[in-house]
C-alpha cells in the first residue's frame, strides 16, 4: 500500500533566507491593518454598536426586495438601514444602527426593533421573522470592553506560559506572532467592511489558538535542536526546525480546511462569519508561525545556552544513549 | 510503551464508554432513534436558543428608582410618626433633594424626641444602618441613604421583581421558561419556541401598578389642560390607547386605593357594550377600603390609574360592596388578557427595561441544525479520508479516536447539563480539524524516527514521547484562549468555548492515550518489521 504523501520527508527549503524582507512586508501589512481600522473603522454589528438586526423571509417571493425594503425603512429616519441578503435568495438581514445620542437610553434599541419589525409587516404579505436581534448602547458598550479583555487576556497569557514554558525570547515571539494575527484578521474585517460581532472575537480566540499551535510545534522543534546541535548557526537551525515539521503543518492546515470548508459553503448563514474568519486565520497563523515567530528569535539572541541549565540528568542519559556525547 | 497492564487497559475502556453512552440519548432525540430503556431517563445535551428557536431577553431596573421610592415612603412614615407623635411634633420644609430627606423641626428642644421616634426608620428591619442622620442648625434634621441601605433596597427589589416576572411569564403557558438573576440588577428571560417575542416583552415591559385615586372635581379645565393642579392634587396624562388619549385628569394624591390588595384578576366582556374588561377582585381589607371609598364618594368620579397613566375615570353609580370591580377604558382582548395576568402576578417593585432581546424563529433553528450536522457530516468524513490515505493503519487508529472523540464530547456535555448553539457546532468542526493534529504530529514523528534508521518500536515509541511534548503545550494554551473566551463571551459564543474546551481535554485522551494502547496491541500482537506510516 503507498501512503499519500503531501510533503516530502526531506524537504531543504531556505525558508528564513529572505526572512527580512518578510518582515518588512508583514511590519508594512500590521501597520496598514491597524491604519485601516483607525481610519475606515470596523462594520460593527448590533452586538458592538447597539440597535437591531432582524432576519426575514419573503415567503411568496423568490426574491427579497431589497431597494423597496431600503427605501420603505429610510423614511423611519433611522439612517440608511443595511439590508443584505441571508441564506436564500429570499431571505434578507436587515440592520438598524442606534441613532446617535440614545446610547444612554435602555430602552431605545428596543423601541426601534418594534417599529421596523411593524413597519415590515404592515407593508409586506407573507413575511417570516426569522431572527430578532436588539442590542442597547449599554450592553453593547459593554461586549466591546469585555471582548478587548478577552483579546488581551489570551494573549498575554499564552505569552506568559510559553515564557514560563520555553524561553523570555519564545514568549515574545509568539506575542508577536500572535499580535500580527490578531493586526491582520482585524485589517481584512476593517478592508472589507465586514459584519464584525461576538461571534468574529470567538473566532479570533479560535485563530489565535490554533496560530499558537503551530508555533508550539515549531519552538518545540527548535528547542529539542538547539539541544542536539550545539554549533549549528541559529538561522540554519531554524530552517532546520521548520523544514523537519513542514509535514506536520501541511497535514493539519489542511485538514482543518477540509473540516471548516463544507460549513463554509453550505453550513447555516449566520456561520458564515464565523467561519469565515476562522479559514483566514489558519493561512494567516500558519505563515506567521514560520515567518514572524521562528526568525525573531535569531534577532532576540536565542543559544543553544539557553536550555542548557534546564538539561537534567535523564536527558543526558538519553543523548548518551542516542551516541551524541 | 508497549506495557499497558490489564487495569490500564480496562480503565481507558471504561472512561471511554462511559461518556460515549452518555451521548447517545441526545443523539437519539436529535435524530428521532429508539433507545434501550435503560438511556431513557439519561441526561440529554439542551439546545440553545440559536438551535431550538425562541427569546432571550435581558431585562434591567434602575437603582435610583429604587432609590427614589425608598426617599418618598420614608417622607411618608417621618410624616406619619412626628404627627403621631405624643405630643405631636412640628415639622415644616421637607425636601427630598440630591436623595437626601430634610426637614426642620418647629421646636428646636423636640430633637431628641424626634431622634427616638426616627430610631426604627434608621436601623429598619435588617442589620446594617439604612440611614444616616445628621443634625445642622440644630433643628434641621438630614436623612441620608446608606449605601448598604440601598444595596438591600434593591437586592430585594430585584428579587420580587425577578418572582413577578416568574408569576407572569408562568401564566403565558409557555414551556420550560429559565429566569435567572444576573448581576445585581439584571434579570435574564430564556423562553424556548416563542413564536411571539413581542407579547412577551409587552407583558414584562409594564410595571403594572394600579391605583384608584378620586377625581378632583374643583379642577378647572383650563387649569388642568395647562398642567396646574390645585393644592393636594395632581395632574395624570390618559393611556395611550385609552378613549380619551392625549387628555389629562387632576386627581386626589391621597386617600385612594392602591392594586396591591387584589386576589384575582381576568379578562371579561361588559355585558352592556360587549367591550372587553378586566375585572378585578380585592382581598377582604382591600374590599373594605374600596367600599367605603365608594360609599362616602356616590356620585363623584374617580380615576383608574395604570403605571401612572389614567385608564378610565368613571363614576361611582352605588356604593361597590362586593369586593369587585371592572375596569374599563379602551382595551382589546390581547391588552385586556395581558393587564390581568399583571394584575394577578402584582406590580414589579421596579421597572424593566428591555436592554438586549435575541430571538430566532423554530425554521430557522431547524434548518441549522440540518445544515451544521451536514456540513460537519462531510467536514469529518474528508478529514477521515485523508487520515486514512496519509496514515495507513495509524489513520484508521486515528479516524476510530475521532469518532470517539465527538462521542465523549457530546457524552460530557449531556453528563454537565451544558448547551449546544449554533457556534458550538463550529466548535465540533473545529474540533475535528484540530483533533487530528495530535495523531498527525505522532505520525509525522513516528515516520521520520524511521527515517533516521529506529527499529519499529523504538520508533513508535519516541513518536509518542517527543510528540507528547508539543501536543500538551498546545493545547494547555487553547485551553487558556477557550477559558478567557468562556470568561467574557457571552450566550451563544459562549457555547462554542465549551464544545472547544471539552473538546481539547477529550482529543488529549482519545489521539494520544487510546491510539497509543491499540498501537501497543498490535505491535505486541503482530511484532511487525516494517512500519507504513
Amino acid at each position: 500500500m503507498r501512503l499519500l504523501k503531501l510533503v516530502p520527508d526531506d524537504t531543504n527549503i531556505k525558508f528564513l533566507k529572505y526572512r527580512i524582507p518578510f518582515y518588512v512586508v508583514s511590519i508594512l501589512l500590521i501597520i496598514a491593518s491597524w491604519g485601516l481600522v483607525l481610519t475606515q473603522g470596523l462594520n460593527f454589528g448590533v452586538d458592538f454598536a447597539g440597535g437591531q438586526e432582524v432576519r426575514v423571509t419573503f415567503e411568496d417571493r423568490e426574491t427579497a426586495p431589497i431597494s423597496e425594503l431600503r427605501q420603505q425603512l429610510g423614511t423611519l429616519g433611522y439612517g440608511e438601514p443595511t439590508i443584505q441578503r441571508f441564506g436564500d435568495a429570499n431571505s434578507v438581514s436587515i440592520r438598524v444602527q442606534l441613532p446617535e445620542g440614545t446610547e444612554d437610553q435602555p430602552g431605545a434599541a428596543n423601541a426601534i426593533g418594534e417599529e421596523v419589525v411593524s413597519e415590515i409587516q404592515s407593508e409586506f404579505e407573507n413575511v417570516r421573522r426569522d431572527a430578532n436581534e436588539t442590542v442597547s448602547g449599554k450592553v453593547a458598550g459593554e461586549f466591546r470592553e469585555r471582548s478587548v479583555w478577552a483579546l488581551l487576556g489570551a494573549m498575554l497569557a499564552i505569552s506568559l506560559y510559553i515564557w514560563v514554558r520555553f524561553e523570555w525570547q519564545f514568549g515574545v515571539g509568539a506575542l508577536f506572532a500572535l499580535f500580527h494575527d490578531v493586526s491582520l484578521t482585524l485589517g481584512m474585517f476593517a478592508l472589507f467592511q465586514l459584519e464584525f460581532s461576538l461571534q468574529i472575537i470567538a473566532a479570533i480566540l479560535a485563530i489565535i489558538g490554533y496560530s499558537l499551535n503551530d508555533t508550539i510545534v515549531v519552538y518545540d522543534r527548535i528547542r529539542e535542536n538547539l539541544k542536539k546541535y550545539r554549533k549549528m548557526p541559529l538561522p540554519e537551525l531554524l530552517d532546520l526546525s521548520v523544514n523537519e515539521t513542514l509535514a506536520r503543518t501541511v497535514m493539519t492546515s489542511l485538514t482543518l480546511l477540509v473540516a471548516l470548508l463544507p460549513l463554509l459553503l453550505f453550513g447555516p448563514a449566520s456561520l458564515f462569519g464565523l467561519v469565515a474568519a476562522i479559514t483566514l486565520g489558519i493561512f494567516v497563523g500558519t505563515y506567521s508561525s514560520v515567518y514572524m515567530a521562528a526568525p525573531i528569535l535569531i534577532w532576540l539572541g536565542v543559544t543553544s545556552d539557553s536550555f542548557v541549565p534546564q538539561e537534567t540528568v535523564a536527558d543526558r542519559q538519553e543523548r548518551k544513549a542516542r551516541g551524541e556525547i | 510503551m508497549l506495557d499497558f497492564p490489564l487495569w490500564k487497559r480496562i480503565m481507558l475502556w471504561a472512561i471511554t464508554l462511559v461518556f460515549a453512552v452518555a451521548a447517545l440519548p441526545s443523539i437519539a432525540s436529535l435524530t428521532g432513534m429508539n433507545l434501550p430503556s435503560f438511556l431513557d431517563d439519561q441526561p440529554e445535551i439542551n439546545l440553545g436558543l440559536d438551535l431550538a428557536g425562541g427569546s432571550h431577553i435581558l431585562l434591567e431596573a434602575d437603582p435610583s428608582q429604587v432609590a427614589e421610592q425608598r426617599l418618598e415612603s420614608t417622607e411618608e412614615s417621618v410624616r406619619d410618626l412626628m404627627a403621631n407623635a405624643e405630643p405631636r411634633i412640628n415639622i415644616g420644609d421637607v425636601s427630598t433633594l440630591n436623595n437626601r430627606l430634610s426637614f426642620m423641626l418647629e421646636d428646636p428642644s423636640d430633637i431628641d424626641r424626634a431622634r427616638e421616634e426616627l430610631r426604627d426608620v434608621l436601623n429598619g428591619s435588617g442589620l446594617v444602618a439604612e440611614w444616616r442622620l445628621d443634625v445642622v442648625d440644630g433643628n434641621r434634621m438630614i436623612l441620608t441613604q446608606t449605601e448598604q441601605g440601598l444595596d438591600e433596597a434593591v437586592e430585594g427589589a430585584m428579587e420580587s421583581a425577578t418572582e413577578v416576572v416568574r408569576r407572569r411569564i408562568d401564566a403565558l403557558g409557555t414551556r420550560e421558561p429559565t429566569i435567572i438573576r444576573q448581576g445585581d440588577t439584571r434579570i435574564v428571560v430564556q423562553v424556548p419556541g416563542l413564536e411571539d417575542p413581542q407579547a412577551l416583552k409587552d407583558l414584562l415591559g409594564q410595571t403594572a401598578n394600579l391605583e384608584f385615586k378620586l377625581v378632583d372635581a374643583n379642577a378647572l379645565p383650563s387649569d388642568v389642560a395647562q398642567g396646574i393642579a390645585n393644592p393636594g392634587s395632581e395632574i395624570v396624562p390618559y393611556a395611550e390607547d385609552s378613549d380619551f388619549a392625549g387628555g389629562f385628569e387632576a386627581v386626589r394624591r391621597l386617600g385612594g386605593i392602591r392594586g396591591d390588595r387584589l386576589t384575582g384578576a381576568q379578562q371579561g366582556f361588559d355585558p352592556q357594550t360587549n367591550e372587553p374588561v378586566v375585572n378585578i377582585q380585592f382581598d377582604p381589607q382591600g374590599g373594605a377600603r374600596f367600599a367605603q371609598l365608594s360609599t362616602q364618594n356616590v356620585g363623584k368620579r374617580f380615576a383608574i390609574i395604570l403605571d401612572d397613566h389614567v385608564i378610565s375615570a368613571p363614576n361611582f353609580n352605588e356604593p361597590i360592596l362586593g369586593g369587585s370591580a371592572q375596569i374599563s377604558g379602551g382595551f382589546s382582548v390581547e391588552t385586556a388578557n395581558s393587564l390581568a395576568i399583571q394584575l394577578r402576578s402584582g406590580a414589579l417593585p421596579v421597572d424593566l427595561t428591555v436592554i438586549e432581546e435575541r430571538t430566532v424563529g423554530p425554521d430557522l433553528g431547524r434548518d441549522s441544525i440540518i445544515k451544521g450536522g451536514i456540513a460537519m457530516a462531510v467536514g469529518s468524513l474528508l478529514v477521515i479520508l485523508l487520515m486514512i490515505a496519509s496514515y495507513g493503519r495509524f489513520g484508521v487508529y486515528a479516524t476510530v479516536a475521532l469518532v470517539l472523540n465527538v462521542l465523549m464530547i457530546l457524552g460530557i456535555m449531556a453528563l454537565i447539563n451544558s448547551t449546544l448553539t449554533l457556534p458550538g457546532i463550529a466548535g465540533f468542526v473545529l474540533t475535528v480539524g484540530a483533533a487530528v493534529d495530535a495523531n498527525v504530529l505522532i505520525n509525522a514523528r513516528i515516520r521520520e524516527e524511521r527515517n533516521r534508521g529506529r527499529r519499529v518500536i523504538a520508533a513508535v515509541e519516541n513518536g509518542y514521547k517527543e510528540a507528547s511534548r508539543a501536543i500538551y503545550d498546545a493545547n494547555i494554551t487553547n485551553f487558556i484562549a477557550g477559558a478567557l473566551l468562556l470568561g467574557f463571551g457571552s450566550g451563544p459564543v459562549r457555547g462554542f468555548a465549551i464544545v472547544l474546551i471539552i473538546g481539547l481535554i477529550t482529543t488529549v485522551f482519545t489521539s494520544v492515550f487510546l491510539t497509543r494502547m491499540w498501537v501497543a496491541s498490535w505491535l505486541r500482537a503482530k511484532r511487525p518489521t516494517e512500519l507504513i506510516v
